[in-house]
């Protein structure tokens, strides 16, 4: 037995699982995660949030900077980032608080939407103490609640993975992004939602990455989106980006252009085409496959905004050992830089460095990264997680009025 | 299995990326290059960190630096073979 175990793990091409444990929801939708979440509108209801959290066990706040005198499209990406936030299937229950009724209102009915029990409280007229009382109790309700929910046996389809590399360097590029690669390869012809994002990350690698659309539609959707951001990055740029892309942890580690880390990012995509490109925070709607997602490149907002579109797991190569996690969506991290995987052990689910030895090829780190992925779908606690990150990194297109 | 100081992505790419801690000057490299399996040898000029990258071939000021088979920028202060190819040597085409 452990002979073919080990012959097994030689030569790749393990047969993938087909299913993985996760909490059905109402709508159709599975989660990888049971949270009851307390909400906040805007900034001056963090408070009252985060005393509801600390009062009833088993929920936590969400609190952020913004949520007031945001306006235009600005607003828009805010709504559809909360609504999104709440309707993700990781989150069980929601309640939501906010300084006055009607934006409070707009999340609770949107989340509302998917079934699942969401409740809302003004903190206008009443103060944050009774806010707090009201809420709590509601919340206790909803923890209670949420705490008889079971995990079931899913169909891997129900897996949406969406991925973003953060503090790359050229292992990134030669290891831990192709071995992400290989997992997508084997996993979309099984039905799973993946994403990636990065729009100003792909720069120099932009025309090849616009080649990989599924259609001439998603091609030209692409180049328009790179070349929007782009356009907005030279009008706002004060000298060459130098300090911030490449970033000066991708300097150390080796990475020297824009256009090398480019083509080290889009590793990632393995030989995948993706069939649509989606707005910051938007759904997708064309069924299963690749979608490219419009984001920045700094990690807690493009996170953010993939949790918030519904993806329930999130794949995070890194090369010096970006630490990031997430409030509602697990981050599996990876990494191909040895000094990492030991310096920095307690950030890394998964090792991947035995590539750059050859001990280990593409094949074997992906399947290696399937089983890492299911695991932590199905409920094992993610190195971010225990350590306590719970990033949630709002997108300010402009300021507010 | 010989050990591997250098992966080459690609067959075009004119630069390699150190894979072991560090290279010293005048060491002899054995490079794989990960598109065909084939191996190739270069004897270091510079000390080379982990992660970064050594130049393949003899670069002058405007030459193109090619990884991953595809253009990854410009060469704006000479390089000889050997040597350490980084932001002291190299610079983006774009921003």
């Amino acid at each position: 037995m452990f002979m073919f175990t080990m012959l097994k793990q030689k030569s790749g091409s393990m047969e993938i699982p087909k299913s993985f444990l996760g909490y059905k929801r109402e709508n159709g939708r599975v989660g990888t995660r049971n949270h009851v979440v307390i909400l906040p509108v805007d900034d001056i209801s963090n408070a009252c949030a985060e005393a509801v959290a600390n009062n009833i066990k088993g929920t936590f706040a969400i609190p952020h900077a913004y949520g007031r005198l945001q306006f235009g499209a600005d607003l828009e990406l805010f709504f559809d980032t909360m609504i999104g936030t709440g309707k993700n299937p990781n989150v069980a229950a929601c309640v939501v608080i906010g300084i006055e009724p009607k934006w409070t209102k707009r999340i609770v009915d949107a989340i509302a939407t998917t079934g699942k029990p969401v409740e809302g409280f003004s903190i206008e007229g009443a103060g944050d103490i009774k806010t707090i009382m009201k809420a709590s109790q509601k919340a206790q309700e909803f923890s209670q609640w949420a705490s008889e929910k079971q995990r079931e046996e899913c169909p891997l389809s129900d897996l949406w993975i969406s991925v973003k590399c953060g503090e790359s360097d050229t292992t990134s590029g030669m290891a831990a992004n192709p071995a992400v690669g290989n997992l997508m390869d084997k996993l979309e012809p099984l039905g799973v939602h993946l994403c990636f994002g990065e729009t100003s990350e792909l720069t120099g690698a932009e025309k090849v990455c616009a080649s990989r659309g599924a259609t001439e539609e998603a091609s030209k959707k692409f180049m328009k989106t790179w070349s929007d951001y782009n356009d907005f990055i030279l009008k706002e740029a004060t000298n060459d980006l130098s300090e911030s892309q490449p970033t000066a942890g991708n300097i150390a580690g080796g990475l020297t252009t824009i256009e090398e880390k480019a083509f080290g990012n889009f590793q990632k995509i393995g030989s995948r085409k993706f069939i649509d490109v989606l707005t910051p925070a938007e759904e997708p709607k064309k069924g299963p496959g690749l979608y490219f997602m419009d984001t920045s490149s700094a990690a807690g907002e493009c996170l953010t905004l993939q949790a918030a579109a519904g993806f329930n797991i999130h794949l995070f190569p890194t090369g010096q050992g970006n630490i990031i996690g997430n409030a509602i969506e697990p981050v599996v991290k990876l990494t191909g830089n040895p000094s990492t995987a030991i310096n920095m052990k307690e950030h890394i689910d998964l090792d991947v460095s035995k590539i750059l030895k050859r001990e280990m090829n593409m094949d074997q780190a992906g399947d290696e990264l399937i089983k890492t992925t299911i695991r932590a779908a199905s409920g094992r606690l993610t190195c971010a997680e225990v350590l306590g990150h719970k990033e949630f990194i709002m997108t300010k297109l402009f300021r507010s009025a | 299995m010989a050990n591997t100081d250098i992966i080459i992505h690609d067959q075009k790419d004119n630069v390699g990326v150190v894979v072991i801690e560090k290279i010293k000057p005048n060491q002899d490299c054995s490079c794989w290059v990960m598109e065909n399996d084939s191996s190739v040898n270069i004897k270091s000029i510079s000390e080379i960190l982990l992660g970064h990258k050594i130049a393949m071939i003899d670069f002058k000021e405007g030459d193109t630096i090619i990884k991953y088979g595809h253009d990854i920028g410009k060469v704006v202060k000479s390089i000889k073979k050997g040597e350490h190819v980084h932001v002291h040597n190299v610079k983006t085409k774009k921003w």
